[in-house]
């Protein structure tokens, strides 16, 4: 019989300091040593670590009122728009969004040295931010025009909300065209001279539970450096298993939306991020907890680099004309050796992702579970998983 | 032995000479042409690494022609707070000198491979690559 465990069961182990914990990667040498029947039995609780860009990362954030009040139509931070088509005083400040003075890439390839996620990582550094208002004037919010500082501690609420985060799975990056490009994921050469890779593989969170049994609406995870939660799926959740040939590839397309409170996470983790001739983002730290309830979820928990693959995508024409297709699918193994093989051409890689970063996000939520600091919680409703087969649809022109 | 990192500067005059060429043939010295760029002035820059026993005689047919010659002073310096180890960088650097520490996936730094191209400056998503003067 195989092991069945049940979250109040692990955390009565937690809390009494008696659950076995391991990173993902730990999990991966253990399985090897003992197979998997026993490491499912003995494992408890696995932990998963990844730090990358998130472009799709931002904050809500409560100024509290002025005299005479205000209801801010416009605001910017530091240079900043952030989006106040809500209430009186609250805004929303995007990852992506650029410096309104800055020539984006009309001084080609644009350097997009601050943006949203810049702010963001010098409002949890407790740095200085100018806030900029200014209002059309109501007989309640009388006020038109506010220009000051704040800082994290002054405004009343800073939630971190971010929309799509902790990519399942993502590209691997290269360029066919004879021309240097500039993308989202980094510097290409022509002639696919390098590749670029995204995702930390056997630590990333959501490589680990393809089928989303553990990991749904209210899972509290590691984020920012603090604690936060799951909220939903992400946008764009196409949860999918890769299959060529009847051969499991690995998952890609799931995504997560996650959401804590901005005040206790920390600059380490939410860091401004510049791409070249591409833009400004927010590379973000998430570490999820899987609870090994069974064997099933021990197995992909266990998962290696060298069983997950990621599809080669030229981003020279192929991605921005969204063609479908790739030029086949490489492991992570292949990746984190340096080199790949497309086409017949060895290719240099490079990850945009920080392993080590992620594998101390991992080690940082296993010390949190160790000293029953941190339970886990059940979902209360499951994400949509590969066999609800969501369909991805594209914008219509008439 | 190591090799001399300098810049020369030249005028109008000079940048239709081959003075590379003179170095390497008359003074027999290896050089590496790290940068080199003529503007619409068409006065020229051009930052080298030359190696070999007759280096100052080669530089001071240089200087005597009326090129500028100076050692190279600037370097490249991690910010060892704002790197956070992705590796971005380390496809794209031309001689390695930022390069990956597998299996652990660390980024490492070597400045005496580093050629000043600026490159990692500006493909750092980070910027924590940085010229000192």
């Amino acid at each position: 019989m195989g092991v069945e465990k049940t979250y109040s069961e692990i955390n009565a182990k937690i809390k009494a300091g008696h659950a076995v914990v391991v990173t993902a990667e730990e999990l991966i040498a253990l399985v090897e040593e003992k197979g998997l029947s026993k490491a499912a039995q003995e494992v408890d609780v696995v932990t998963t670590g990844t730090f990358a860009p998130m472009c799709s990362s931002g904050a809500f954030l409560s100024f509290g009122h002025t005299t005479p009040r205000m209801k801010m139509q416009k605001v910017w931070l530091n240079g900043v728009s952030a989006y106040a088509g809500i209430a009186a005083v609250d805004a929303y400040i995007g990852a992506a969004e650029i410096q309104e003075d800055d020539p984006l890439n009309s001084n080609y390839p644009g350097e997009f040295r601050y943006g949203g996620g810049h702010v963001i990582q010098d409002l949890v550094a407790r740095k200085p931010v100018k806030l900029k208002a200014v209002a059309y004037g109501t007989d309640c919010y009388p006020r038109r025009n506010l220009e000051t500082t704040i800082s994290l501690d002054d405004i009343n609420e800073a939630i971190l909300f971010n929309p799509r985060n902790a990519y399942q799975n993502y590209n691997c990056a290269v360029n066919l065209t004879d021309r240097v490009i500039y993308t989202y994921m980094g510097m290409l050469k022509p002639h696919m001279e390098n590749a670029n890779f995204s995702t930390s593989g056997e630590l990333s969170p959501l490589l680990k539970d393809p089928h989303f049994k553990t990991i749904g609406v209210g899972t509290k995870i590691f984020l920012g450096g603090g604690v936060g939660y799951v909220a939903w799926n992400g946008t764009q959740h196409f949860p999918s298993m890769i299959d060529v040939d009847g051969k499991e590839l690995g998952s890609s397309g799931g995504t997560l939306a996650v959401t804590g409170d901005l005040k206790q996470m920390s600059p380490r983790w939410l860091v401004g991020t510049s791409y070249l001739g591409y833009g400004a983002t927010l590379s973000v730290g998430i570490g999820v907890p899987i609870p090994i309830l069974n064997e099933e979820i021990a197995r992909y928990a266990a998962k290696r680099d060298d069983e997950l693959f990621a599809p080669v995508v030229d981003y020279g024409a192929a991605y921005p004309s969204f063609t479908p297709g790739n030029l086949g699918y490489v492991s992570y193994a292949e990746l984190k050796s340096g080199k790949i093989r497309v086409n017949g051409k060895e290719i240099t890689t490079a990850p945009l992702s920080s392993m080590p970063r992620a594998r101390e996000i991992a080690s940082t939520l296993k010390d949190w579970i160790q000293k029953g600091e941190f339970l886990l919680t059940e979902p209360v409703k499951t994400l949509p998983s590969p066999s609800d087969g969501i369909v991805a649809h594209s914008i219509k022109e008439a | 032995m190591s090799p001399k990192r300098i810049v020369l500067r030249f005028g109008t005059d000079i940048s239709v000479k081959p003075i590379v060429y003179r170095l390497v043939k008359d003074y027999d010295l290896v050089v590496n042409i790290v940068k080199a760029d003529v503007n619409p002035q068409k006065e020229g820059t051009m930052i080298l690494e030359v190696t070999g026993d007759q280096s100052e005689e080669g530089l001071n047919y240089l200087r005597n022609l009326g090129v500028s010659v100076q050692d190279l002073k600037q370097e490249i310096v991690r910010n060892e707070e704002k790197c956070v180890m992705c590796g971005a960088c380390t496809g794209l650097c031309p001689t390695g000198a930022l390069y990956m520490e597998r299996p652990s996936m660390e980024v490492r730094f070597d400045g005496d491979q580093c050629i000043v191209c600026r490159l990692c400056t500006k493909v750092c998503p980070m910027r924590a690559m940085e010229v000192h003067l």
